[in-house]
């Protein structure tokens, strides 16, 4: 009897289950995928604000064709084994019909697959591995740049900015910092430079002093990080404590609060430099959502915008072709211009931004950054 | 050839990196005897041990931000009070974590208290996780400066920082106080008597579950201190922090001989050396690689680690 008892129960949540997966008719669902949880937790939420007020606007606008955008959380922990069970969830469980995101380069391109082959688009606004985007995956689009343009950014500026002559180059042995340290030392080798220290770190470490101390003995000019802000906090930390005064420069991934915060303080970060896409808050496209986003005190910073404007351009082409079917939208993507609050956005073929517009900016002493003037440089 | 490598390098950059592996394999030390302490009694490994680490950096932090909310501004007089409030909230999870993962399962097979010590330490972390959010966490630098000091002309220095001396003294204070509570004091005879025969120190009247309580209380004291000195040291920490320190101080306390203290202390030295000498004079991509390889082969050779005792089978 309690067996019975037991499979009835089974098969009455089962059928539950199905029941909850039956698709509403007018709504359009779309997944957010990112590391909402884990260390780096505070990306995942500037893609969830991002996209969580631009459907807000666009539903209180009337939606796209009156059907309302309904959001689904992917939490991926910047795990690339979790994305893809996030993914197949996202696709099979919550039946979402795009998907913005994911962040971690590393997570992107497993997910990525599970899209691809479900007929999912994807657009990250976020990711800036080339890898991405380099295969051949027709539904994959990015509203960010690519590491082969930021990386070159970071050497132009060393070499003919900073005028360093000893580089060294360290990276995390993630996917995007490695991938950005290697786009990097490639530009630098165009210049006629080469690095004096090319070493890797372990994330979730904390301890650099050795590092720093080898950096010491080979009296480097310059330091270039590929990585993510919790362990460039510390070794940042660690240097200036070890009195290595040199300049520090890395790429997006410190574009957050959260690395004053991982540094232990705003004196310590002072005086880094770091490549970015130019403010997208200062774009006067997008002053009305800065605004916003402001008056429920939340500082739109780093990719926050980018995702705003990820669901303005999906909305722009589910409306216009009327279809949520992931090659209709990628062709209609490929061939037209959208109006988002960084300006309008237009891909290649090979769903990166026809345009990239990385700039150096450099964190001052009250933990904020702001673009580097090159006229006084 | 090593003198020949070792008169290419600055004396003063080579004495950092001792500096280094030292202040290093301290913290992973003083982690270490918690680890050892717990084994050394009831011969389990507590695999909760590196999240109570992580918790008393998260009560550093907190007791931080109120006392200096009550006006204290005196570094030491903070230092101290933080210190001493964190140590007995911490004190008071290491209890709890034996209460509940440990003593209901006292009479169960070898393995049960193994994995309902590895369900607390995940209930711990996202207990840290959902209650103060998984970002990052910072605490103001509060004891800034250095001592340099130069064994050269060459305009390098070698240096330590307050923090770092801290840590150092702290954990060989720990290790020499536990090594006297345990060899010298009544409450000593009584952990070492629950160590070698459990039923018959109870029936010559030891109250061995309390013994083993005050056993965790103590390990998680140590962490408490841990968590309190990386926590001014680094700056910053997050709910995950426990695990690699977690690794990096079992695996010290496996290499210094387990159940053994001063063992403990040794170990996480020379792990601490091993890495910073790895990391600073060939790469840093491989320094656990190689760090890990030197335990393996050290252990094939001599199993029951620098200081252990072997264990004798009882028949």
């Amino acid at each position: 009897m309690k067996k019975i008892g037991g499979t009835l129960f089974f098969a009455a949540s089962f059928f539950m289950l199905i029941g909850l997966k039956i698709v509403q008719a007018g709504e359009i669902r779309i997944g957010v995928g990112g590391p909402l949880s884990g260390s780096y937790a505070a990306f995942g939420e500037q893609l969830w604000r991002g996209a969580e007020q631009a459907a807000i606007d666009i539903n209180a606008a009337g939606g796209i064709h009156g059907d309302k955008i309904q959001l689904f959380k992917g939490d991926d922990a910047c795990e690339p084994k979790q994305a893809v069970a996030v993914a197949n969830r996202l696709v099979d469980f919550d039946h979402v019909q795009v998907v913005i995101g994911h962040f971690c380069s590393s997570s992107t391109m497993p997910a990525s697959e599970v899209y691809a082959d479900a007929g999912v688009l994807m657009i990250t606004p976020a990711s800036t591995n080339p890898m991405v985007t380099e295969r051949g995956l027709p539904t994959v689009f990015r509203t960010c740049g690519r590491d082969d343009q930021q990386g070159a950014v970071g050497a132009d500026f060393i070499v003919q900015q900073l005028k360093a002559k000893k580089i060294a180059v360290l990276h995390d042995k993630d996917t995007y910092g490695q991938g950005l340290a290697d786009a990097m030392k490639a530009r630098l080798y165009e210049l006629g430079g080469k690095e004096v220290l090319y070493d890797g770190i372990t994330r979730g470490e904390k301890d650099f002093n050795a590092l720093v101390t080898k950096l010491k003995s080979l009296h480097v000019d310059a330091v270039y990080f590929g990585g993510l802000h919790n362990e460039a906090g510390p070794m940042v930390r660690q240097m200036r404590e070890q009195g290595l005064n040199v300049p520090f420069i890395s790429g997006d991934g410190i574009v957050s609060e959260d690395f004053v915060i991982a540094a232990g303080g705003a004196q310590y970060v002072q005086g880094v430099y770091m490549t970015f896409g130019a403010d997208s808050r200062k774009i006067p496209s997008g002053a009305q959502v800065v605004e916003r986003f402001r008056s429920q005190h939340y500082e739109p910073e780093g990719y926050t915008l980018y995702s705003y404007a990820t669901l303005q351009s999906i909305a722009q082409a589910i409306t216009a072709t009327g279809s949520t079917d992931g090659i209709t939208l990628a062709d209609w993507l490929h061939k037209n211009t959208t109006q988002t609050v960084m300006g309008p956005k237009k891909w290649n073929a090979k769903g990166d931004l026809e345009i990239s517009d990385y700039v150096m900016y450099q964190w001052d002493k009250q933990g904020k950054y702001a673009e580097v003037d090159m006229t006084t440089h | 050839m090593i003198s020949s490598f070792l008169s290419h390098i600055d004396p003063n950059i080579l004495l950092q990196q001792v500096v280094n592996g030292l202040v290093l394999g301290s913290i992973y030390g003083l982690i270490a005897i918690g680890y050892t302490m717990v084994y050394g009694i009831i011969g389990m490994i507590n695999f909760a041990h590196g999240e109570i680490y992580m918790i008393s950096a998260y009560l550093t932090a907190i007791f931080l931000t109120v006392l200096t909310f009550f006006g204290l501004q005196s570094v030491p007089v903070l230092l101290f009070f933080t210190l001493l409030a964190t140590l007995v909230f911490t004190a008071l999870y290491g209890w709890v974590v034996e209460r509940v993962a440990y003593r209901p399962l006292r009479n169960s097979t070898r393995l049960a208290p193994f994995i309902s010590a590895i369900g607390i330490s995940l209930v711990l972390q996202n207990y840290v996780r959902l209650s103060q959010g998984a970002r990052n966490q910072g605490v103001s630098a509060l004891l800034e400066g250095s001592f340099r000091l130069s064994v050269t002309n060459t305009g390098s220095f070698v240096q330590i920082t307050y923090v770092q001396v801290l840590i150092v003294v702290a954990a060989f204070l720990g290790m020499g106080i536990l090594t006297f509570i345990i060899g010298q004091t009544p409450l000593g005879r009584a952990c070492r008597a629950t160590q070698q025969d459990r039923v018959m120190a109870q029936i010559l009247g030891v109250d061995t579950d309390r013994i083993i309580s005050i056993v965790f209380v103590l390990g998680a004291a140590m962490a408490s201190i841990a968590g309190v000195l990386v926590t001014l040291n680094y700056g910053s920490f997050d709910f995950h922090i426990g695990f690699i320190a977690g690794i990096k101080a079992f695996t010290a306390a496996v290499l210094g001989g387990i159940g053994s203290l001063p063992g403990a202390m040794l170990g996480g030295l020379i792990l601490g050396v091993l890495e910073s000498f790895f990391s600073g004079f060939v790469n840093t991509d491989y320094k656990d690689v190689f760090a890990f390889s030197m335990l393996v082969l050290f252990l094939i050779f001599r199993p029951s680690g620098l200081l252990g005792v072997p264990e004798v089978e009882k028949v």
